[in-house]
């Protein structure tokens, strides 16, 4: 049994800058089912907010300023309080990213240079071309080299032990040696990404399938506003590979087969660079109303960048440019991009405050697996990364407090109580049944990109529902091809998949329950936002027979009140 | 469904069980256009073995998981384009110059401990200022097409120095190294380069060009072999001379 103050799980940002915090007074492992240079976090592209007033145009912007656009952007439901302080401390962690090497573009003025970004009043997105998220994880990882955090990779968590209200550990598997190791900890952070693979369509990459949430769910945790789910306006047609809001905040136009700007009809003011639920919304209706363009691969609106040039694509775009030719043949300096709107983001996630807290003690959580909430309905573009390292920094804080003041002894027999459960369930895994995982995988997340969509309907949640509840019973019946423990990447993935049933289960049944529409959720049978009735936070959590029992819990509102949001 | 028959011919070996051997399995599937390699394999792991070992993550050439021989040369899978290949097979083996685990998956443990070696991090000695560390727009692209590698050791596995000496660092490591000497805010110390100055640093390289063949993000890693060599024999003309310190 392998013993630390705190064990990390995941090593993406979140991870990454929580380990830096805390490696050099406290034992750390940090736990990674990949090498934590292939985390998810490595993919983002656009930016990192911070207020700095680099840009000519953003002369007079201030953290109050980013928190106001936060809170609009998040259509009322983030936490104020939560959101203020992760935009006051936004220009600090910028610039600690910079002065532990991150090469951010610059300004002639040799400043951090900064984009403008959807449901932004100021260009306040500090950017390195289009590789943000590459560079900021590079070095942040270099930071971890530097400090000799202890990594263990490739080791995928299987379940937290928790008894009695407190945390003791998780239990580990060793992907290439095969072996069950529990890892008694005085405290666990997850920092273990989204959960954008429990449907069919998404940008993210096939690591994000949630399984962290999942396995807080099963150990009592509640997950927070899971109905809304962040669609992304531009994915490429076909591989939906992200197109970077960035590519719209240099300059880039969105158009349908009439060759309208029909943001226009949509986003008057913003047009292009409205956040991404309305952006979405508008692209899925002109595709709706049969606007849009036609493909083998399906239907396709028009992301086109020509105007701005082959050097400004070269030295912002590059990766982008070399994605549309690699992936579809089309160089977007000579033709527009085909896009698609997809799965992007998680808004929802493990229910913790905002010192990454839950309500088990011992427990943290931060980043994309956590909701504090500081997207609330919708996350704004370049806010992401941002909450990622705030949050990571601000764990790094905040367990330090709680190790000093209590005396904590993490418990052997929970651990070794865990594990028996979890070679159970490989047993079980690897005996009986005749169903793939697979197949069970795909119809989940069909139904999730068919019935819990942009678009929504009680009908079509009915649907889904039922899906779901289908699903879990095939679970029961799954059988793995072999019993092997090391490198059993089919093992891993059956493991996974029934804390994906439990995701999207609470998914569709918060969107179900929830009768307005608000941020990225959105029901056509109840088009308007209520305050009255759902100016509150949902939270799901696992029941005695299996179904998530979902209760609702207060917004704080500290200065906005809440008011029309229009662009 | 339209497309063509493809033979996937794969590299199976499983270090648990060694007196297995190294054997090939054959798979045949339909392809049809812009289907990429990562593709088939996720295909074939997720309906026909699911025994099948090989990394992946983001799909899109970003998180460097991938990287395997395909048809000979190293590249990503989920980058390379099934239909690119004239021929109806194709082969895939794990990466050289490391050891497999099982099927593609190669134990990278040699590739990391290089990476750390060579002090992958900016180094500072001056205090921080308040803000950011002014740095000209120019200054920041000469580190360009070396901030740009993902570290999925294609180049590794593409050079031919690691076989014969498994102490040699590698153009990864030797980029990684270069894209921080040649970054405006680092203040490394001369002496700090000199690990690297020998037959197990930038001496090693047998300037074959492989790894630059074998980089699917554009990185030229033989640039920073020959930037750091240049430096190298600058910093020691000065010492000779008498002008000591880091340029």
């Amino acid at each position: 049994m392998l013993e630390y103050d705190v064990v990390i799980v995941g090593g993406g940002l979140t991870g990454l800058r929580a380990a830096v915090g805390l490696s050099e007074k406290y034992s750390v492992a940090l736990v990674s089912k990949v090498h934590p240079i292939r985390s998810h976090s490595i993919a983002a592209q656009g930016g990192i907010n911070a207020s700095l007033a680099n840009n000519p145009d953003s002369k007079d912007d201030n953290p109050e300023k980013h928190t106001f656009d936060t809170v609009k952007g998040s259509d009322y439901l983030a936490d104020q309080d939560a959101a203020e302080l992760m935009c006051k401390e936004a220009p600090n962690v910028v610039f600690e990213m910079e002065h532990w090497g991150c090469p951010f573009s610059r300004f002639s003025d040799g400043t951090i240079a900064q984009r403008p970004f959807g449901g932004a009043g100021y260009p306040r997105t500090c950017y390195s071309a289009d590789l943000t998220g590459h560079v900021l994880l590079n070095t942040l990882y270099e930071r971890a080299v530097a400090l000799g955090v202890r990594v263990f990779y490739e080791y995928v968590v299987l379940a937290l032990a928790v008894d009695e209200g407190v945390c003791h550990g998780v239990i580990v598997l060793d992907q290439v040696s095969g072996k069950l190791i529990p890892i008694r900890a005085k405290t666990t952070l997850f920092a273990t990404g989204g959960y954008g693979r429990v449907y069919f369509h998404s940008t993210n990459a096939l690591i994000n399938t949630g399984s962290g949430i999942g396995i807080a769910y099963a150990a009592g945790i509640a997950m927070k506003d899971m109905e809304f789910v962040q669609f992304h306006p531009t994915s490429l047609l076909g591989t939906n590979i992200l197109i970077t809001e960035g590519a719209r905040g240099e300059g880039g136009y969105l158009f349908n087969n009439k060759g309208e700007r029909f943001m226009e009809r949509y986003a008057p003011k913003a047009m292009e660079l409205a956040p991404r639920d309305i952006t979405a919304r508008s692209i899925k209706t002109e595709m709706e109303e049969g606007r849009g363009f036609e493909h083998e691969f399906g239907t396709y609106i028009q992301l086109d960048l020509r105007h701005l040039g082959e050097q400004k694509i070269a030295e912002r775009l590059p990766g982008i440019r070399r994605f549309c030719i690699d992936f579809v043949n089309v160089d977007p300096v000579y033709e527009p991009i085909p896009i698609m709107p997809c799965q992007h983001y998680s808004m929802g996630g493990i229910d913790v405050n905002m010192r990454c807290e839950s309500a088990v003690k011992g427990f943290y959580a931060a980043g994309e697996c956590s909701s504090v909430s500081v997207h609330g309905a919708n996350r704004l573009g370049g806010n992401s990364l941002l909450e990622t390292i705030v949050f990571g920094k601000l764990a790094s804080r905040s367990i330090p407090e709680y190790l000093e003041a209590h005396d904590v002894r993490p418990d052997e027999k929970a651990l070794l109580r865990t594990q028996a459960q979890v070679e159970q369930k490989i047993r079980r895994l690897t005996s009986g049944g005749n169903e793939k995982p697979f197949p069970v995988l795909d119809t989940l997340r069909k139904a999730m990109d068919d019935d819990v969509g942009i678009f929504r309907t009680r009908a079509e949640l009915e649907r889904a529902l039922a899906k779901v509840i289908e699903v879990k019973e095939r679970y029961r019946h799954v059988r793995v091809s072999s019993s092997a423990l090391h490198m059993n990447y089919e093992l891993i993935a059956a493991m996974e998949l029934e804390q994906m049933i439990d995701v999207g289960h609470a998914i569709t049944l918060g969107a179900l329950l929830r009768e307005e529409s608000r941020g990225s959720h959105f029901r056509r049978d109840f088009k308007e936002r209520n305050d009255d009735a759902w100016l509150k936070h949902t939270l799901a959590t696992k029941g005695p027979d299996t179904e998530p029992v979902i209760s609702y819990k207060d917004v704080t509102i500290t200065r906005y009140q809440p008011m029309a949001r229009t662009y | 469904m339209s497309g063509e028959i493809y033979t996937f011919k794969i590299l199976r070996y499983d270090a648990q069980s060694p007196d297995k051997g190294p054997y090939f399995d054959y798979y045949k599937i339909r392809v049809i256009t812009g289907l990429t390699v990562l593709t088939v394999l996720l295909r074939i792991r997720d309906e026909l073995d699911g025994t099948l070992a090989f990394r992946s993550s983001c799909r899109s050439a970003t998180c460097g998981s991938c990287a395997m021989v395909i048809n000979g040369l190293p590249n990503l899978a989920c980058r390379t384009q099934v239909g690119s290949f004239q021929d109806k097979t194709i082969i895939l083996e794990p990466l050289p110059n490391m050891e497999v685990i099982k099927d593609l998956v190669v134990d990278m443990t040699p590739f990391w401990n290089m990476y750390e070696k060579v002090e992958p991090y900016l180094i500072r000695k001056s205090p921080n200022p308040e803000k950011e560390i002014f740095q000209s727009e120019q200054d920041r692209k000469k580190m360009d097409q070396f901030v740009n590698c993902i570290l999925c050791a294609c180049c590794y596995g593409a050079c031919p120095v690691p076989a014969r000496d498994p102490g040699y660092a590698g153009p990864a490591a030797l980029a990684k190294l270069e894209r921080f000497a040649l970054d405006s805010r680092d203040e490394r110390s001369a002496a700090s380069l000199e690990r690297v100055n020998d037959d197990k640093g930038v001496w090693g390289c047998d300037t074959l060009f492989r790894c630059i063949d074998a980089c699917p993000k554009e990185v030229r890693p033989t640039d920073a072999v020959v930037g750091l060599r240049k430096t190298l024999v600058k910093n020691k003309f000065k010492r000779t001379i008498g002008i000591g310190g880091k340029e």
